[in-house]
């Protein structure tokens, strides 16, 4: 009953997707319908792309191999990024939150820091780390650390009084106090707010290649932009989302991995 | 020689707290309270009169702004190494499992990781809760999780054991049963208990004497009762023998005008 009713659900997904797919060809099409709105015929295509000659362009790219040094270029910046910034940012959110007077001194320039547009770093670190993948991994660390930042600030503060006292009557030393009691409860906090970092990594690393570079997914866009491209722009987007999916994907598994100790909402039953 | 040291000694102990805003706050004054070796004691009062005030300061969490603490005869300074102390509300690590939390202890002293959860996983069994070790505190009933923090508390062998009101979350049933197997552990390897609650018949069920503290603030002992009641005890049974009744009535008097006047203020 209950896999009949999923089934049905994604059947309907489905269809919806090929509904979407089938008016977007039709009405860019030069040769199904008179134009509407356009007063050429191929406007429509140039202006939205062709979904049929978009999945030719992306099924050309990984066929004949030149997109693989793209996307290699722009996940190895995602990873990069993401995992300085988590690092950077479960450091200095450890330090500061155990840290008052740091902290108290410190934040009106986080919350400056924070409220920042950041993307508009981007050019100032080109000019200081050039063209190659540091400067889209400086401008990704910047996205993700203040997220991590604030949830391991937050998480540290959150350890519950208990708790901690608990561990400080069992014999723990401020070093077993920060690995056994701080450490896990602001991880839970990160991991939270995983699916965020990830995604700022991956939008770090695309734009930053947009911005300037000669390598990478946002590199391709860019290019088939110069050229009025449309449909390579759309392919394009469409590589960049399917991965975009899976590095989700990927931090659901972890994550169900690295939380079982937490509890999910509506309980769990086990099957006798 | 003079006689031996009692296990726990409070000293003219006041605890004075101050706010941000100035404000003062004196929870208990010239609070004297001394807890000899294998003794179980209890200290009853109504709610707000700084029992859990008092637990704080033997076990060193809170300094008290007058008075001394003396465990074995030494002054205290710092965290009370000898002491175990189980909380009121959870206390137990949620991102560690129930044989990890049961070893936590005995980790933070240099115990080897192997050795420590043999141990652990001995205490689980102790507890009743014998092939529960893998489960995190979460996947765990709340009677569960209190054998769990009792089994943590007492694999470190303390010298006395200060209670917290720790079974007043759990229903009747569980709660009897917990006071039955904490008597039972304890007469197995008699250590001191200081036991806080704001339940006589459990105070009486469990005690060689209850301490009686006036409603806050500045409370203080006001009364102490020897509980001449024959042990082992089933903690169901007793309360219906006559001498629990008029251990209970006579303890009750001295308590009623407190309860009232506490009653009282809270309505203020």
């Amino acid at each position: 009953m209950r896999s009949n009713s999923i089934k049905l659900l994604r059947i309907w997904q489905l269809a919806l997707l090929v509904a979407f797919l089938a008016f977007w060809h039709v009405a860019t099409s030069p040769t199904l319908l008179p134009p509407l709105y356009f007063d050429d015929p191929n406007k429509a295509a140039f202006f939205f792309g062709e979904p049929l000659k978009i999945f030719e362009r992306t099924w050309d790219w990984f066929a004949s191999g030149t997109i693989y040094s793209h996307l290699w270029v722009t996940l190895l910046e995602t990873l990069l990024a993401f995992v300085i910034g988590t690092g950077l940012g479960l450091a200095v959110g450890l330090w500061l939150a155990l840290a008052p007077t740091a902290s108290a001194l410190l934040d009106p320039y986080i919350k400056a820091l924070n409220s920042m547009p950041r993307v508009i770093l981007a050019p100032i670190f080109a000019v200081w780390f050039g063209l190659d993948i540091a400067s889209k991994v400086a401008l990704g660390v910047t996205l993700v650390f203040f997220i991590v930042f604030f949830n391991v600030y937050q998480g540290v503060r959150e350890v519950s009084f208990t708790v901690l006292a608990n561990a400080r009557i069992l014999g723990a030393s401020d070093r077993q106090l920060l690995r056994h009691v701080y450490v896990p409860s602001a991880m839970s906090w990160v991991f939270a707010s995983l699916h965020n970092s990830v995604g700022l990594a991956f939008v770090g690393a695309v734009v930053g290649e947009y911005l300037g570079s000669s390598r990478g997914v946002g590199y391709l866009i860019l290019q088939a932009e110069g050229t009025f491209d449309i449909n390579a722009v759309f392919a394009g987007i469409l590589v960049l989302t399917v991965f975009a999916l899976l590095l989700d994907w990927a931090v659901t598994l972890a994550e169900r991995r690295l939380l079982v100790w937490q509890p999910r909402g509506g309980g769990e039953t086990e099957k006798i | 020689m003079a006689a031996a040291a009692p296990a726990l000694a409070l000293e003219q102990v006041t605890v004075t707290f101050v706010s941000p805003d100035g404000g003062r706050y004196t929870a208990v004054r010239d609070v004297t309270l001394r807890v000899q070796p294998g003794e179980f004691v209890s200290v009853v009062g109504p709610t707000g009169c700084g029992k859990s005030t008092l637990l704080n300061v033997a076990v060193g969490l809170l300094q008290p702004s007058a008075g001394r603490v003396e465990m074995l005869g030494a002054p205290l300074c710092g965290l009370n190494p000898k002491a175990g102390y189980l909380f009121q509300t959870e206390a137990l690590m949620p991102w560690r499992t129930a044989r990890a939390n049961v070893a936590a202890g005995l980790e933070f002293r240099g115990v080897e990781a192997a050795q420590a959860q043999k141990q652990a996983d001995e205490w689980l069994q102790r507890v009743g809760l014998r092939g529960f070790g893998g489960r995190y505190p979460h996947q765990l009933s709340g009677g569960m999780r209190k054998r769990v923090a009792l089994a943590q508390t007492l694999i470190l062998d303390p010298q006395i054991i200060l209670m917290d009101e720790p079974f007043s979350a759990l229903d009747i049933q569980t709660r009897q049963l917990m006071e039955n197997q904490l008597l039972e552990l304890w007469s197995a390897n008699r250590k001191s208990v200081v036991f806080i609650t704001h339940d006589l018949e459990e105070a009486i069920s469990l005690s060689d004497r209850v301490v009686v503290l006036s409603a806050g603030p500045e409370s203080h002992p006001m009364g102490e009762f020897a509980i001449d009641l024959p042990r082992p005890r089933d903690v169901a049974e007793i309360r219906l023998t006559p001498r629990f009744v008029q251990l209970h009535t006579q303890i009750w008097h001295a308590m009623k005008e407190e309860v009232l006047k506490s009653y009282a203020q809270q309505l203020h």
